[in-house]
């Protein structure tokens, strides 16, 4: 669905970059093909991208500028409602918010409120990325006992990452919608800080 | 004292395979082989990368005659260590300090990406527009 609004804002200088946090092209192939995209639908199965931004979950969006920097940080928004009934979040707010932003340069933050909405990277997330580096290679060579030692730690490390604890469930051979998905999710989703920070709603207007 | 084995440090996005002493927890890496597969170098002025010197304060602890403690070496640079010697195989990651830092400037970090087809993509190609990074998975 980025396909449609990278469409509708066509005119504007705007470009949707899409990251797949998967272990394989493959896993991330139908939504890409399905989506059948002319913006940049990249594969990270190295999770480059969560480390740089320090993403702890997905969907997550950031906002970059004309001059490279980032307007809105890590925040946990949806393209569509097709999961509304589970996390409760409309998309329609969050479409139109970034319409205004393509369109008119509105909504974008100041430093000091991306700054004081970024989660801070701690030495045990920082740890956390190293296992599952370590377990992902571990992995890859075939040691897989090994390999689920580090992600177990990693995940001991950052309980809040849902990149190691969920992300890595498909490597393990464990499905990421099953019961072990079910018992993580009791320990509550977590948020980024922009949860505090709603988006400024409005009705859902297609204007061109 | 162990003959050196194989071992291998994720470095980023490196695989670096060099040869380590094991004994007990400590993996001892020879100063050459470090600095061959690092680039730190152990001088009398401390831990040096090109013209950048960390002090050391506690320099027994941190190499003997059979190297470089890899442990030390990498809190000597802030950075985390995930580090296995039955797997004769370690991760350096990068220090919250350093991160933080980084992410506090608000300046997008760059990176570079393939597509489905292989093609590389870099973040900072699309100067100059207005970029929605989405991540996402199949999970």
């Amino acid at each position: 669905m980025w396909q449609a609004i990278y469409e509708e804002l066509g005119s504007h200088r705007f470009v949707p970059i899409t990251v797949a946090l998967d272990k394989d092209p493959e896993d991330a192939r139908p939504y890409i093909e399905r989506a059948n995209p002319t913006h940049p639908s990249l594969i990270d199965t190295e999770h480059v991208v969560a480390e740089l931004y320090h993403v702890t979950n997905v969907p997550t969006m950031i906002w970059i500028d004309e001059q490279g920097r980032i307007v809105r940080p890590h925040d946990s928004q949806f393209g569509t409602d097709t999961f509304t009934a589970f996390h409760g979040k409309q998309s329609a707010p969050y479409l139109d918010a970034l319409r205004a932003w393509v369109r008119e340069g509105k909504g974008a933050l100041d430093p000091a409120t991306v700054r004081s909405h970024q989660i801070q990277p701690t030495p045990e997330t920082q740890r956390a990325r190293a296992h599952r580096a370590l377990a992902w290679w571990l992995h890859q060579q075939g040691r897989t006992e090994a390999a689920e030692r580090h992600f177990l730690r990693a995940g001991e490390l950052a309980p809040k990452d849902w990149t190691i604890r969920r992300g890595s469930m498909p490597i393990r051979g464990i499905n990421p919608m099953g019961l072990e998905f079910f018992e993580l999710a009791k320990e509550g989703v977590p948020l980024y800080p922009m949860e505090a920070l709603p988006v400024e709603g409005g009705t859902s207007r297609k204007t061109s | 004292m162990a003959t050196p084995e194989l071992f291998t440090l994720i470095d980023g996005d490196r695989v670096i395979s060099l040869r380590a002493s094991l004994d007990g927890d400590a993996v001892r890496i020879a100063p050459d082989e470090l600095r061959d597969a690092t680039g730190w170098a152990l001088k009398p002025e401390g831990l040096c990368q090109g013209d950048l010197c960390i002090p050391v304060r506690d320099r027994a602890a941190l190499a003997d005659a059979h190297g470089v403690d890899l442990a030390a070496f990498a809190r000597a640079l802030d950075r985390p260590l995930a580090l296995d010697v039955t797997e004769r195989a370690a991760a350096l990651g990068t220090s919250a300090a350093e991160r933080s830092a980084a992410l506090a400037t608000l300046e997008a970090p760059d990176f570079t990406l393939p597509d489905l087809h292989g093609h590389l993509h870099t973040l900072s190609a699309h100067r100059g527009k207005k970029a929605l990074l989405i991540v996402y998975a199949s999970w």
